[in-house]
């Protein structure tokens, strides 16, 4: 399959391992990535701050950059859910934007939905010998319904041991803008959530936001707790001839 | 006269505070997961929750779009049951009415069924300038008003305090207001509703005006339904000889097969039990049996405002029952007082600045007071996408005067995002600058990294080492 990766601005310019990763696990996988270089960002931060105007200007461009695609990857999960639950609310119905957005959601995946549903494939022939718990974050978990998805793929990956996190659904704390405008109380939501994660004991933190992961770990990091937060791509990336570093 | 919530500093400041409480932060863990979980097994339960869920939704939306018929029928046959219905298009209106009312009867001691249409309008106060005491009989809303306190749950409103705390209260307050706490007081919850009983017992039987408000009014009939837990609301509503009901007008339900849907969800989603332990249901006088006059206020207060909003209309459905904010990780670790309203937590956050405006501090701050997790919008019995109604909140909030750092900045981040090409010049930047970005930030980033490293920028984004690979150059492996 042709998959155009629309791989977000924060893991562009922050996590490009993320990036690298998905490329490296598709193109194993046989399937070819494109990265159509238009692309920029899909609008979350100004859409769920209030300003509606930008978010549409970046929906507007994000369905001329992608409207071709057999299948969109977005390696996160609330930009994936921005893009499913949200646009549809940005255009007037009926016009232009609604009508190439109702037409392109569909074809729009997360990376474990790409795999699972689009692909078909649930064993990606991964090593990753290490302790790993999995933080469904709250766009993956509530809005893509992302389910047992993330969990079926981890525990095909040999070598890795999945350990069962306490309070898993509940949120990180991150939420965007939320993480400066209410600091304390995101804060506080951080540092249970860290807490709960190094009582699992595992090496790794896994999830499908870099966003959440990035709060998660500045924490983790804080505390000098050792565990590693990474990504789900990177995970399913890692092999045996080339393991990930952790 | 009682505290108020007037003059609260906005969201972020009071929650600031709140989260630097150890036993709040305790007490509001251990009282909303209890809750929580009694929710999440009384739901399960059901097969059909789903469609119930669905039901409630559709019923009230029907019956707010056609609201004007619906509460026009409801005053028909109230009228025609031998109740008196009055019509408050505010806060003042409303506490007018029912001074009046009081003031007819000729008494100065009224009791109150729980109801936060009063706690919302601030009719206690009212009342009491005008030299009418009002006794709350509820045992959590007696709490609050023993202790100068304000309430901080819809549906516990002493949820702040633990047992040893009202033990305190009700040994050092009980004396003023009436029947004293016994000397020997233990914390053991029945000890305490046992004195709570024992001091409100005298009070049920003398008293002749009853307030209340109504989960749900029955257009067809002219029926005012209460849910209640401990029995108080049963005594106040048989035994005066006056009852007033104030009610919002958001409440109707067109007939008592919709009242079938709803007496459903709404006690598995507040207390979490199957049924609650007393609904009572009352349609008029009726010689001989409960109170003889039946007055009904009908309070507007900026909801027929809310239903003009065709997108915020949606926060008219509620039916109170708290499960948002027993599930809302945000109100977990600020509790209620935070929200500076009667109503907290997630609903609280697209209420109050439907129903005030978001021209004052705190009304502005509450769509902000959410980290759009969507665990309410889940758990909601009737579906109140609570995340999209804080959105659209938030686009009005930013529309209005103000915010110019954010919108300067916003407008700055929306011109660099819009094009691929100057996103890959503006990484180049900051790559090259990576290593000048300190551990600790001065101004506003503070508030990240005052508890949160931050990441460690990479030299290469993704961009460039795409284009690197195409080009055949270093490291172009994935």
């Amino acid at each position: 399959m042709r998959i155009a990766l629309f791989v977000t601005c924060v893991n562009d310019t922050v996590f490009p391992d993320t990036g690298r990763a998905v490329v490296r696990l598709l193109e194993r996988l046989g399937h070819e990535v494109v990265f159509p270089e238009a692309q920029t960002c899909c609008g979350q931060m100004h859409y769920n701050t209030g300003y509606r105007r930008e978010a549409q200007r970046l929906a507007v461009s994000f369905v001329k950059t992608f409207s071709d695609a057999d299948a969109v990857l977005v390696p996160s999960g609330s930009c994936a859910a921005m893009i499913r639950d949200n646009y549809p609310r940005l255009g007037e119905t009926g016009s232009p934007l609604d009508r190439e957005v109702a037409e392109l959601a569909p074809r729009v995946y997360d990376l474990a939905e790409l795999l699972v549903d689009a692909l078909g494939v649930v064993d990606v022939g991964a090593y990753f010998p290490h302790t790993v718990t999995y933080h469904p974050t709250c766009h993956g978990l509530r809005v893509l319904g992302l389910g047992e998805r993330p969990y079926t793929l981890l525990r095909a990956v040999r070598g890795l041991e999945l350990r069962e996190l306490d309070g898993a659904t509940e949120c990180c704390g991150f939420g965007g803008t939320f993480a400066m405008k209410n600091a304390e109380v995101s804060s506080a939501m951080g540092w249970d959530k860290a807490r709960s994660v190094a009582t699992t004991g595992a090496e790794v933190l896994c999830a499908v936001d870099n966003s959440c992961l990035m709060h998660i770990g500045g924490v983790l990091n804080r505390q000098r707790s050792g565990v590693r937060v990474m990504h789900l791509a990177e995970i399913l990336a890692s092999t045996e001839e080339e393991p990930a570093r952790i | 006269m009682s505290r108020t919530f007037v003059g609260m500093p906005d969201f972020p400041t009071a929650a600031a505070e709140a989260t630097r409480d150890p036993q709040l932060r305790h007490n509001l863990r251990e009282a909303t997961h209890t809750i929580r979980d009694k929710r999440d097994s009384a739901v399960g339960e059901l097969d059909d929750w789903a469609q119930l869920r669905a039901a409630g939704k559709a019923i009230k939306d029907r019956t707010l779009r056609h609201l004007d018929v619906y509460l026009e029928q409801l005053e028909s046959a109230i009228t025609a049951a031998g109740g008196t219905v009055h019509w408050a298009a505010d806060a003042d209106e409303a506490n007018d009415i029912v001074t009046r009312l009081v003031r007819d009867t000729g008494e100065r001691e009224v009791v109150k069924v729980k109801s936060m249409a009063t706690q919302e309008i601030e009719l206690n106060n009212a009342l009491e300038r005008a030299g009418i005491n009002a006794y709350e009989t509820d045992l959590a809303e007696l709490i609050v008003q023993l202790g100068d306190d304000l309430p901080s749950h819809i549906l516990v409103p002493a949820i702040h305090r633990n047992r040893a705390e009202i033990r305190e209260i009700f040994l050092r307050t009980m004396a003023e207001w009436g029947v004293p706490a016994p000397e020997n007081l233990s914390d053991h919850p029945e000890a305490l509703a046992e004195a709570a009983r024992v001091h409100l017992r005298r009070r049920f039987l003398d008293t002749k005006v009853a307030i209340s408000g109504a989960n749900f009014a029955v257009a067809d009939t002219g029926t005012l339904v209460v849910l209640e837990s401990e029995g108080n609301g049963r005594m106040c509503l048989t035994l005066p000889e006056t009852l007033i009901s104030v009610v919002g007008i958001e409440k109707i339900v067109p007939s008592w097969s919709d009242l079938d849907v709803f007496l459903q969800l709404l006690p598995r989603s507040s207390t979490g039990e199957r049924m609650n332990p007393y609904t009572s249901t009352w349609t008029g006088p009726a010689e001989g049996d409960g109170p003889r006059n039946f007055h009904v206020v009908l309070l507007d207060n900026g909801r027929t405002d809310t239903l003009a909003d065709e997108v915020g209309r949606q926060a008219l459905r509620c039916i109170r029952c708290s499960a948002c904010l027993n599930i809302c990780p945000v109100y977990e670790r600020t509790g209620g007082h935070a929200y500076g309203s009667v109503y907290p937590g997630p609903i609280g956050a697209i209420l109050n600045p439907q129903l005030h405006g978001t021209s004052g501090p705190v009304d502005a701050s509450l769509p902000y007071a959410s980290s759009l997790c969507g665990a309410c919008y889940e758990v909601c019995p009737v579906a109140i996408d609570i995340p999209e109604v804080l959105v659209h909140l938030r686009e009005q909030v930013v529309s209005g005067s103000g915010h110019a750092m954010e919108k300067a900045t916003m407008g700055a981040a929306g011109w660099l995002l819009n094009d691929g090409r100057r996103l890959g010049l503006a990484q180049r930047a900051l790559g090259a600058a990576r290593s000048m970005i300190p551990r600790r930030a001065p101004g506003p980033a503070a508030a990240w990294t005052d508890t949160r490293d931050l990441p460690e920028i990479p030299e290469r984004s993704f961009r460039r080492w795409w284009r690197d690979r195409a080009n055949g150059g270093e490291g172009g492996q994935p």
